[in-house]
């Protein structure tokens, strides 16, 4: 055994590097291991602790594999049938104009059967926030083709691949919503690194902040890996989604606002 | 303030009661024949006045979702639609039914199936009362048989709402939608302030946090929310039936009609009765909780009840659930939009007293 003396000078807050956000609960997250959503959802805990915003916060959770997202940070929920998280955030949003409003939403859930509630909303130009973790797949249903899938990439009921000619192409939802006036900043980011992690931090930040402008509609698509859809270890999974998924969903601002947040962005 | 007269459709008083109601928000898109109530609102821009946000959606799907979120902070919201918009709602109703979340739903009916007619029905019965979408679970209907009904009950539907956490249907028809009548309407009142205290406005210290949701994997906690509900759907039975008699104390032979086909019975009464035949008329008012203690009490009296629908004979089968068996139960309907008129529902009634089906 080690020799436990000292520990609490260690452990003192002056050498305290990181630490459990106070909006994350205590509930054991589902998710499997190395499955990007856990670093979204700390994320998204951290800026709501950070901006102090736990009382004026309403999230929207979606169905797929993030519908227990409402188990996970202590705020205000409401929990949305399946692609209508948009729909549900325009009332909120409309109705209680003080607050800050987000839907948090998957591939399938975003960008088959909600397309038409995230494009609309898009259009109108709705002032929340729209956080679309994008892996490729539905995880939660066992691994089926995703709108999102790439082509010619294996799946439950693409056994073979995905063969564009008779399923269709891949729908880029970040790049047509970026093409609507309704929208006011829309970026695609990833989790899957320390680094990535630190911007996608920076753009939540960002997209929160903007939301006091009353400008439009925030998008963030989030680009991140599927371990047990995907049949690959974590490390396999980050390593095939820099090689495959990220030169079909480049990384990077769609479309960037002149206007600067109110306040500045804490540094990270 | 006193009530004000006006001369009205019945979409119209619709949109004016529930800007008086002090509705927050109306959430809906366009279907004949129930579009003056989105183009009503529009018009008046209550938002400038009261507050209430008007938003016409991109579909009926978007608009209950909408209407879901709303009423998940605890807000007085609404929306309307006729038949096929109705259908497309269902997923969204089920949804707010397994979030006890309370709301109001019109639908001006029109006849089915499928895209169908654009003319009054009654064929949405089984829809409303029986369910519509998946899962157990029960909607408040209320069915009103004139404009006056249709302004009131907006208020009255938020009431019931409010007061059992479960979506309210006002299940109208294209004929009362669309004709015009006098029409007392309430003073307004201002919009709540009162937050529920489930719902969804952002979490205080004061407080745990408030979750809006249907979801529960686990069968054992399912089947004990299950069976709140029940409890709940329960105590709207005992509380809540409402329904109208028209001469049915000395009745011998009784129609049972709601919404337009009560108002073409009122009428066959008098026919039936200028001829000698002791005709009665009960009118549900509430199609769920329906009334049927006050109809199996009138089984010990009449010899016959018939019932009139728009439809191909949907409610008789509540009417004979009433009256288990004590008397014959008929069925008289019309259908594709067409409206019985008093003289066929007198001749339908003479031929069930000979005895003929």
């Amino acid at each position: 055994m080690k020799d436990m003396t000292g520990i609490k000078e260690i452990i003192s807050p002056e050498n305290l590097a990181y630490k459990k956000s106070e909006i994350l609960t205590d509930e054991i997250m589902h998710y499997c291991p190395g499955c990007g959503h856990s670093t979204a959802h700390r994320i998204l805990a951290e800026i709501i602790e950070e901006e102090g915003i736990q009382q004026d916060t309403i999230g929207v959770s979606p169905v797929g594999c993030s519908v227990f997202l409402y188990n996970y940070l202590n705020i205000d929920w409401q929990e949305a049938a399946h692609g209508r998280a948009p729909a549900v955030a325009t009332a909120i949003k409309r109705l209680l104009p003080e607050k800050f409003v987000f839907t948090y939403q998957g591939d399938g859930d975003l960008a088959a059967i909600g397309t038409a509630e995230t494009i609309h909303a898009c259009n109108r130009g709705e002032n929340f926030l729209i956080i679309f973790v994008n892996n490729g797949i539905y995880g939660m249903t066992g691994g089926q083709m995703a709108p999102t899938t790439l082509p010619g990439m294996k799946s439950s009921t693409s056994p073979f691949g995905r063969d564009v000619r008779t399923m269709g192409n891949p729908l880029k939802m970040t790049d047509i919503v970026a093409t609507l006036p309704g929208t006011y900043y829309v970026t695609r980011q990833s989790v899957h690194n320390p680094s990535n992690v630190k911007k996608t931090k920076r753009a939540m930040r960002k997209a929160f902040q903007y939301q006091k402008l009353n400008k439009g509609t925030c998008f963030i698509e989030i680009v991140s890996n599927c371990p047990s859809g995907w049949k690959m270890t974590p490390v396999q999974s980050n390593k095939w989604m820099e090689e495959n998924m990220f030169p079909f969903y480049p990384l990077g601002d769609l479309k960037v606002p002149e206007e600067q947040p109110v306040q500045q962005p804490k540094s990270e | 303030m006193e009530k004000e007269l006006r001369l009205m459709k019945g979409n119209e008083a619709v949109a004016e009661a529930a800007i008086r109601a002090g509705a927050d928000g109306y959430f809906g898109y366009p279907i004949t024949p129930q579009s003056e109530i989105i183009e009503y609102l529009m018009e008046a821009n209550p938002y400038e006045t009261t507050g209430m946000v008007v938003l016409q959606a991109e579909s009926e799907v978007a608009a209950i979702n909408m209407v879901y979120g709303g009423a998940g902070c605890g807000k007085k919201v609404m929306t309307t639609s006729s038949s096929p918009g109705i259908s497309l709602k269902q997923e969204g109703i089920t949804y707010i039914a397994g979030a006890e979340l309370p709301c109001l739903i019109v639908n001006v009916v029109r006849g089915g199936p499928g895209l169908g007619t654009i003319q009054p029905a009654q064929s949405d019965y089984f829809q409303a009362v029986k369910g519509g979408g998946h899962g157990d679970y029960h909607l408040i209907v209320l069915a009103p048989a004139s404009v006056q009904e249709m302004a009131d009950f907006v208020d009255l539907g938020f009431e019931l709402a409010f007061r059992y956490r479960n979506p309210v249907m006002m299940l109208s028809d294209g004929a009362i939608g669309q004709m015009m009548e006098k029409v007392w309407l309430s003073p307004p009142k201002e919009r709540s302030r009162t937050v529920p205290d489930w719902a969804t406005t952002g979490k205080p210290p004061t407080r745990e946090r408030n979750i809006i949701t249907s979801l529960e994997l686990d069968p054992n906690r399912q089947e004990i929310f299950n069976e709140k509900l029940v409890v709940k759907y329960n105590e709207i039975k005992e509380k809540e039936v409402r329904f109208e008699e028209f001469q049915c104390a000395d009745a011998e032979y009784l129609f049972v009609a709601y919404g337009t086909s009560a108002r073409v019975c009122q009428k066959a009464v008098e026919l039936a009765r200028n001829q000698g035949i002791k005709a009665g008329l009960l009118r549900p008012i509430t199609l769920f909780p329906y009334p049927s203690k006050q109809l199996n009490k009138l089984a010990d009296q009449v010899r016959l009840m018939l019932s009139v629908e728009m439809s191909a004979g949907q409610m008789v089968e509540d009417v004979m659930l009433s009256v288990n068996g004590k008397v014959p139960v008929y069925h008289y309907g019309r259908m594709g939009g067409m409206i019985p008129t008093p003289d066929e529902v007198v001749e339908n009634l003479k031929e069930r007293i000979k005895g003929g089906r």
